[in-house]
């Protein structure tokens, strides 16, 4: 097994940001400051990061590499008596495991420690029911008139969660959906930048993908590729997830097959990664795919898009568990997609 | 007080679930040697230490708090490498799913997952899974794999880290009870009033086994359970079950779930409090429980109470106190030493 020092390395620098949908700017400046070795990195006007990696030479197509850069949390809606906060959910997040969680709020004046408050057991009444989002309350351990002039409605927060490598090469930490993904397209764009293989390649790191994907919809108009690779995170195998909607923990990355998705292309990766010798999964969606990949697909006059998903344990909690050779074989796949496409 | 916070950091940062105190209890003797006149340890794992104050005690006096920590113990590894495990004290499933944990004396970190929201159908999104449903994940792949990391019986623990917050807050794990022994640990690095003996017992949170053998051993005549009792102080709780509320002073009780306490030591510690100017409360609501109990029944029986400190979110990764009730705690104990034993 590789030692996997670089991705550990790029998951703690864009993990260690905060990033919550519509609140990127920390993962951003983290994102901005790995691209500028590769380029000039940008920020769209919707807060999606964008950064031309390989200028490419005329005649080649021009390959879009996306990743989302946002995360799910919570925001405050209501500071309420004894500094507790009212919070709304942003994303898609899990509500089962909000009690007694470490959280961090980030003000005008700073960030500060949170915990979710927990609903102690005598007032639970018998069987314990994970609590309505309205419900929910932060403790900020500050008293009401404090709390009153730290804390705002609109104040994004964000789960803690360190990143720790587990057994047998797997990465656990909060945001590695997507910043796992992000750092599978860092890890191909300093290889492509590296080996300059003659198509223009063009990272995006998108914004609000749990929310609304207008990041990389806006940002796929922008850069108008010929060409896009998204990729993301997907369901990984245990804790009850069927067999048939998910992947296997270190089985490399999912193809994703559905209807937006290109076709030809999608074909062609498929033969690549066989004769490459590159562990892939196939998954298959009948519907939407879920990611930006619809957004993407449809820009402009539509982009061929492909789909490769990383598998993921514990989704949308601060647990999120991957293996790192999934993620090195997802950069290998997508830098020899773009070799392959720069032969045409 | 400041040897009692980097005392009490340090306290709750060991791993140390019933039955598995050694660290705990090896890092208080290293806080109290040289500060007592004799300590040692009995064949349940109690660490029982007395101390010599300015003079004899006219009632024997027993100070206790718990060293151990609510968690959790292997039971079973699972073909497919994932671990199936067992409560070890009152723990809720809400606060256990989707925790990392760290199992074994390795330390091996863990994490007690879930199942995707996504692929939750309605009912699944409202309720917990059972304890014994849920299963940890260390990263190995098949039984044989995990075997070789972790075995049945080892201790799983929460991972939560010591932070300062808000207004003279601290969030940890473990309050629940080593803010009762670092308090314990501070009384024996001062001058006492008169005689005392304390006692760092073990196994409260499975049923209270080292206060009965404590109290057994050390005989007293008054006991003193110093722990962390659940404050409830929640907006949305309604004002008869807040129980009692962070800030307010250490908590005297009368009566909890386990315990009916000696009404004469009640009153004695209640006008001991007020005499001083220190702030107090008692419990609002008949709950919890403490090895007060054990104590209470140990021989031919003792008078027994509680001083306990409001803490949040109780038996979680992350509870939450307040430090100036950790000051007005250490005063009073002071306090209730020399009017109880003099």
């Amino acid at each position: 097994m590789k030692d996997h020092r670089e991705i550990i390395a790029l998951a703690q620098q864009l993990t260690g940001a905060m990033g919550v949908a519509g609140h990127e700017d920390q993962a951003a400046q983290a994102a901005m400051e790995l691209l500028r070795p590769l380029g000039e990195p940008r920020i769209s006007p919707v807060g999606s990061v964008i950064c031309t990696v390989c200028p490419g030479l005329p005649g080649k197509p021009h390959v879009m590499l996306e990743a989302h850069l946002d995360q799910v949390g919570m925001i405050v809606t209501r500071v309420e008596e004894g500094g507790f906060l009212r919070v709304a959910a942003v994303g898609g997040l899990d509500r089962r495991l909000l009690p007694s969680s470490p959280v961090t709020i980030h003000t005008e004046s700073g960030d500060f420690g949170g915990i979710v408050a927990s609903v102690p057991p005598h007032l639970s009444q018998g069987e314990e029911k994970p609590l309505k989002m309205e419900e929910v309350l932060v403790d900020t351990g500050f008293e009401t008139q404090r709390a009153r002039q730290l804390f705002a409605p609109g104040d994004y927060i964000s789960m803690d969660g360190p990143l720790s490598v587990l057994e047998n090469g797997r990465l656990r930490g909060r945001a590695l959906d997507d910043r796992i993904g992000c750092a599978a397209v860092l890890m191909a764009a300093r290889s492509l930048h590296a080996a300059e293989p003659g198509c223009r390649v063009t990272v995006v790191l998108a914004s609000m993908e749990e929310g609304s994907g207008v990041g990389a919809s806006t940002a796929a108009f922008d850069v108008a590729p010929d060409l896009a690779v998204a990729v993301d995170v997907s369901f990984a195998d245990g804790f009850g997830v069927p067999a048939w909607h998910c992947g296997k923990m270190g089985g490399g990355p999912m193809i994703g097959i559905a209807p937006v998705l290109d076709r030809k292309q999608t074909d062609r990766l498929r033969q690549l990664a066989a004769r490459e010798g590159i562990p892939f999964q196939l998954e298959a969606m009948g519907g939407r795919t879920g990611t930006d990949a619809e957004g993407i697909a449809s820009a402009r006059t539509g982009i061929p898009t492909v789909l490769l998903s990383i598998p993921l344990r514990n989704m949308h909690t601060p647990v999120e568990t991957i293996h790192l050779d999934d993620v090195e074989n997802t950069a290998r796949l997508m830098a020899a997609f773009v070799k392959e496409a720069a032969k045409e | 007080m400041k040897t009692f916070y980097e005392n009490l950091r340090a306290l709750t940062q060991l791993r140390g679930v019933s039955g598995r105190e050694e660290l705990v209890r090896d890092a208080i003797i290293r806080m109290i040697d040289g500060h007592c006149d004799s300590w040692r340890t009995d064949a349940t794992g109690n660490l029982i230490v007395e101390k010599k104050g300015a003079r004899p005690a006219a009632k024997r006096l027993l100070l206790s708090a718990h060293m151990d920590e609510v968690g959790f113990l292997v039971t079973h590894v699972q073909e497919d490498g994932f671990l199936r495990f067992a409560p070890v004290g009152g723990v809720m499933p809400a606060v256990a799913a989707g925790r990392p944990v760290l199992v074994g004396d390795g330390a091996l970190p863990g994490t007690i997952g879930v199942k995707p929201v996504h692929l939750l159908d309605g009912d699944e999104k409202e309720r917990y899974a059972k304890l014994e449903d849920m299963l940890v994940d260390i990263g190995a792949c098949s039984r044989e794999e995990a075997l070789a990391l972790v075995s049945p019986g080892d201790p799983i623990t929460f991972i939560g880290e010591y932070r300062e917050m808000g207004d003279g807050c601290i969030a940890s794990k473990a309050i629940d009870d080593r803010v009762g022994c670092a308090l314990l640990v501070e009384l024996i690095r001062s001058q006492l009033p008169c005689d005392c003996v304390f006692a760092f017992t073990c196994q409260e949170e499975t049923g209270c086994l080292g206060g009965k053998t404590a109290a057994y051993g050390a005989a007293p005549e008054i006991g003193i359970a110093v722990e962390g009792t659940t404050a409830g102080d929640l907006p949305s709780a309604p004002d008869h079950k807040k129980v009692c509320a962070l800030r307010k002073g250490p908590v005297i009780s009368y009566k909890d779930g386990g315990t009916t306490y000696s009404h004469t030591l009640y009153r004695r510690a209640t006008e001991a409090a007020d005499a001083a100017g220190i702030p107090w409360q008692t419990k609002e609501s008949i709950c919890g429980g403490n090895e007060s109990r054990s104590v209470q029944a140990a021989r031919n029986g003792a008078q027994v109470l509680a001083v306990s400190l409001p803490v949040r979110y109780i038996h979680s990764a992350h509870s939450l106190a307040a430090r100036q009730d950790m000051e007005n705690a250490f005063r009073l104990l002071l306090e209730l030493i020399g009017v109880l034993g003099l």
